[in-house]
């Protein structure tokens, strides 16, 4: 007999506030197994990154439209600063439960900046042996947030490093910044 | 495991959809990896059998439940606490058989699959949500509970209900101690 498959009538439901928080132990569990998982598949610690960064990228990819439908509704970001505050403020807020510790811009270059967290609300249950020393959940939260600022227009590569506890690099695409300046110039 | 004091984690809370679409991403990841959907199914059985075994603790710790004295309690307890303690949903119990080692919990909602329309042509046997029998498979035999776990109905493959069956397996000390 031919296997039925259900339609869900998830898209045809109202958006609505986000519903429910649900527990940081539940997640850090599942994160923990995920990493498991890549690590076992995997020959170095850049792979594990990348992969990493894949499944985070598949997750911001998603998590964006929703998110700018609700917080910002009826409007895009147009600006680097606009979108960095957002990505530090309400998509942090709304992902992680709080907003990033700090933003900077770097000093010697207009295209880089950085998202600064003391402790990241994911690395809560993870604790990396010193002959590791790589940035398993990092790499998640720079492969998400890359995904995030792709699909808003900003596109970007981000990196996640250790410094001031753990920070993401962004380093926009040159044509947003030249971009950016021509806004500017108006 | 030694951290510097920092801020404290009062928030012990994370947002729904963070969860919800890191366990999609795993689920993709999956599929990717693995060409069975029975391959794929095991896979999340036995990472949520692993997730089981240290989230009881989680669960013990901050319920502070007591023991469960009969199979009945402890379905009931996993409906009613744990699942409102981990998805934010109570869902319904059923007794299913007459020796009572049966049971079902039927999921009205489940926020695994909230942002799941359905499930893709050449994946038609996936059990999305498989985690959770490993999950609760795991958890159970860590208070040395024996149990079988597995989805008997799902919305997702067009059944009527999300419907999960826990079988209670009687070990075999008990028949020697049974009093009638």
């Amino acid at each position: 007999t031919p296997v039925h498959r259900g339609k869900s009538p998830v898209l045809e439901r109202a958006l609505g506030r986000p519903r429910s928080e649900l527990s940081l132990a539940a997640f850090a569990l599942l994160f923990s197994e995920l990493v498991q998982y890549c690590q076992r598949r995997v020959a170095s610690v850049a792979e594990l990154q990348a992969r990493l960064a894949q499944l985070g990228h598949h997750v911001g990819l998603r998590a964006l439209d929703a998110l700018v439908a609700r917080e910002r509704p009826g409007r895009r970001e147009t600006k680097v600063l606009g979108v960095l505050l957002f990505v530090k403020g309400p998509l942090w807020r709304a992902l992680f439960g709080r907003e990033a510790d700090k933003l900077e811009q770097a000093n010697d270059d207009e295209r880089t900046f950085y998202v600064i967290e003391r402790e990241p609300v994911v690395n809560t249950f993870v604790s990396v042996p010193r002959e590791n020393s790589s940035l398993n959940c990092a790499a998640f939260a720079a492969g998400l947030l890359e995904a995030v600022l792709g699909a808003a227009g900003f596109p970007a590569r981000v990196s996640a490093h250790w410094h001031k506890g753990t920070t993401l690099m962004i380093k926009f695409d040159e044509a947003v910044i030249a971009r950016d300046k021509s806004l500017e110039g108006r | 495991m030694s951290r510097s004091p920092g801020r404290k984690q009062e928030n012990h809370k994370i947002s729904r959809e963070l969860f919800v679409l890191t366990y999609g991403a795993l689920v993709a990841q999956l599929c990717k990896d693995y060409e069975k959907d029975e391959d794929v199914n095991d896979c999340l059985d036995r990472m949520g059998y692993s997730i089981g075994v240290r989230l009881i603790d989680d669960f013990l710790a901050r319920s502070a439940v007591k023991k469960c004295r009969s199979y009945s309690e402890t379905a009931d307890m996993i409906a009613q606490v744990a699942f409102k303690m981990y998805l934010g949903v109570t869902p319904s119990v059923s007794c299913n058989s007459a020796t009572g080692n049966e049971f079902s919990l039927i999921l009205d909602k489940n926020p695994l699959v909230d942002f799941v329309e359905e499930l893709p042509a050449e994946r038609a046997s996936l059990c999305y949500c498989n985690l959770l029998c490993g999950v609760i498979r795991g958890a159970l035999e860590m208070v040395h509970l024996a149990a079988e776990v597995s989805f008997l109905q799902d919305r997702l493959k067009g059944d009527a209900v999300t419907e999960i069956g826990i079988t209670f397996l009687r070990k075999p000390e008990d028949k020697k101690h049974r009093r009638n």
